[in-house]
């Protein structure tokens, strides 16, 4: 058999079939997330659960430490200010983002907690972000159970 | 063939239409904890994980990294697997090489699906290929109409003895505590009621879509001695792989006939020296999704001769008190989370054994057992248990 031409890959008669597939999911939050989710939409708390075996603070909480495999259950309230970790500055647009680019995402140690939290940093230009950085949270108005309840984390006024 | 490998812990969930209270890693650290507990074991125990479900149905890119603390996968050698079906087997089965193989002492094998987190029909409809399929994809349950129509006509089977398979599923999963539809039916003639789906399968002739996991640790025969009472031997695995493309050849109108089963089967028994099947074996847990794929399986796995399933049920031998029991947990038709489904298979065939079956416990001693898988278009998974080598 011979191999196809140039015209022929061109779309005359090699065909391509044209798909998509679209399917809703419905995604439980699960026995923490939705204590997390809770607190957060009903009282702007951020909630994170401890090993008291480990003494390690999960935000987000898990309900299994990675450490120790113990079930945890000791939710506890940690803070609204945290450290930044490190951040990125992202130029591009997917469908999926909620903001437009320009957008700062950084991974904050909230104050009492061991882990960092994923999240989007606002009021301030990317040129002006540093690791190390103070940050405080600023929560939406109306919020509906999700982790954009918390709109954005802001440098902290010093003290 | 490698070391030998035994089943020394058992966990499951109970299977329910909808979960919304856990997420995936939370669904399955119940079947793992159930686990580890009936091994008497922690998760340290466990060198290896392998995880497995029907991927493209929960909408989850990576469903094993959600999971790697709560599944014990974190820190250690694990893998995800695939094999649509039969995946709740492939999982077994990557854990009995790796053991067998002598690369590990232990192994945690966990088979799930969380139905309720998204559309199972709508991806199976990425099965057909694009060219072929376009504009016929409708899931599963077409296949096994057309099944149970060439069932009838080739075999003189009526609907009445698919509705005795219902009747017997049900007296089962009635007796089992995991089990997710209890319907507590009192005759056939409820089943012959029920409304068409997709004609001939009636709504009563199909199994439900659940939700749940099941976990199994598999430990070499050293380990295995030492810390089980009761370890459940796996003599042998086999797997066998299918085309779509076959209907019409091999005797086969539908391309639905579980050509992979007879072939896998065939192997199996005689690697084994299984001669006389029935006298052989005790007991199976097969993997029917509907009541006239379990009067096709029989057949295709020798337990009878062809066209002669029906006959069985007709006997009721393979009833829990029967000569030859087969699914005394209820199976698949009443409790089907697809990528545990094959794993509950084995769990349930090696409960037998143990004799912890409790209510579902067959009425004769089972020392083997045969468990089997069935995926996409007919692949085969095949497990052989005994209580001892």
């Amino acid at each position: 058999m011979e191999g196809w031409t140039i015209e022929q890959l061109e779309g005359k008669d090699v065909f391509v079939i044209e798909g998509q597939v679209a399917i809703p999911n419905n995604y439980s939050a699960g026995i923490v997330g939705s204590r997390f989710l809770v607190e957060l939409r009903d009282n702007c708390r951020i909630m994170g659960i401890r090993c008291p075996k480990c003494d390690r603070c999960y935000v987000p909480p898990k309900s299994t430490c990675m450490e120790c495999f113990g079930q945890l259950t000791e939710f506890v309230e940690v803070g609204k200010s945290g450290t930044l970790l490190t951040f990125t500055v992202d130029h591009h647009t997917t469908p999926v983002q909620t903001a437009s680019p320009p957008n700062v995402y950084g991974i904050i140690k909230l104050d009492g907690a061991d882990t960092g939290l994923l999240h989007l940093i606002g009021e301030v230009d990317g040129k002006a972000v540093k690791s190390g950085m103070r940050l405080e949270a600023v929560f939406n108005e109306e919020r509906r159970g999700s982790i954009l309840d918390i709109k954005y984390f802001r440098p902290a006024e010093a003290g | 063939m490698g070391n030998r490998v035994a089943i020394i812990g058992i966990g499951q969930t109970h299977f329910k239409s909808k979960r919304p209270d856990v997420n995936i890693p939370e669904m399955i650290n119940e079947a793992v904890r159930a686990a580890l507990a009936d091994a008497e074991m922690e998760i340290k125990g466990i060198e290896a994980v392998f995880t497995g479900n029907m991927e493209t149905f929960e909408g989850v890119c990576h469903p094993d990294h959600w999971m790697a603390v709560e599944s014990g996968a974190f820190g250690r050698p694990g893998m995800k697997v695939g094999a649509a079906g039969t995946t709740g087997a492939t999982v077994v089965d990557e854990a009995f090489h790796m053991v067998a193989a002598g690369v590990c002492d232990t192994a945690l094998a966990i088979g799930y699906q969380k139905h309720d987190q998204g559309n199972a029909t709508g991806a199976l409809t990425t099965c057909c290929t694009p060219v072929w399929g376009a504009g016929f994809a409708v899931g599963a349950m077409q296949e096994f109409a057309k099944q149970a129509l060439t069932y009838m006509e080739r075999t003189g089977a009526r609907e009445e003895h698919a509705a005795m398979v219902r009747l017997k599923a049900d007296y089962g999963a009635c007796r089992n505590p995991y089990a997710h539809l209890r319907l507590g039916l009192s005759s056939i003639d409820e089943i012959l009621q029920s409304a068409y789906l997709v004609w001939p399968l009636r709504i009563l002739d199909f199994c439900p879509q659940s939700n749940g996991a099941c976990a199994l640790i598999l430990a070499s025969e050293h380990v295995a001695n030492r810390l089980s009472n009761k370890p459940v031997w796996i003599a042998d695995m086999i797997t066998v792989h299918q085309t779509q493309f076959r209907a019409g050849i091999y005797e086969d109108l539908t391309g639905r006939d579980p050509y992979s089963q007879e072939v896998a089967a065939a192997r199996l028994y005689k690697r084994n020296g299984i001669t006389d099947v029935r006298r052989d074996i005790d007991l199976a847990e097969i993997y029917e999704p509907s009541n006239w794929q379990e009067m096709t399986t029989y057949e295709h796995l020798y337990f009878c001769e062809k066209g002669e399933g029906w006959k069985m049920v007709e006997k009721h031998m393979t009833d829990i008190e029967g000569e030859f029991p087969v699914n005394c947990s209820g199976g698949v038709i009443a409790t089907n989370a697809i990528g545990a489904t094959p794993t509950v298979r084995i769990a349930e065939a090696a409960l037998q054994i143990r004799g912890d079956a409790g209510e579902r416990q067959a009425t004769r001693d089972i020392k083997t057992a045969l468990a089997t898988a069935l995926g996409s278009t007919n692949w085969t998974i095949l497990t052989l248990l005994r209580r001892s080598l």
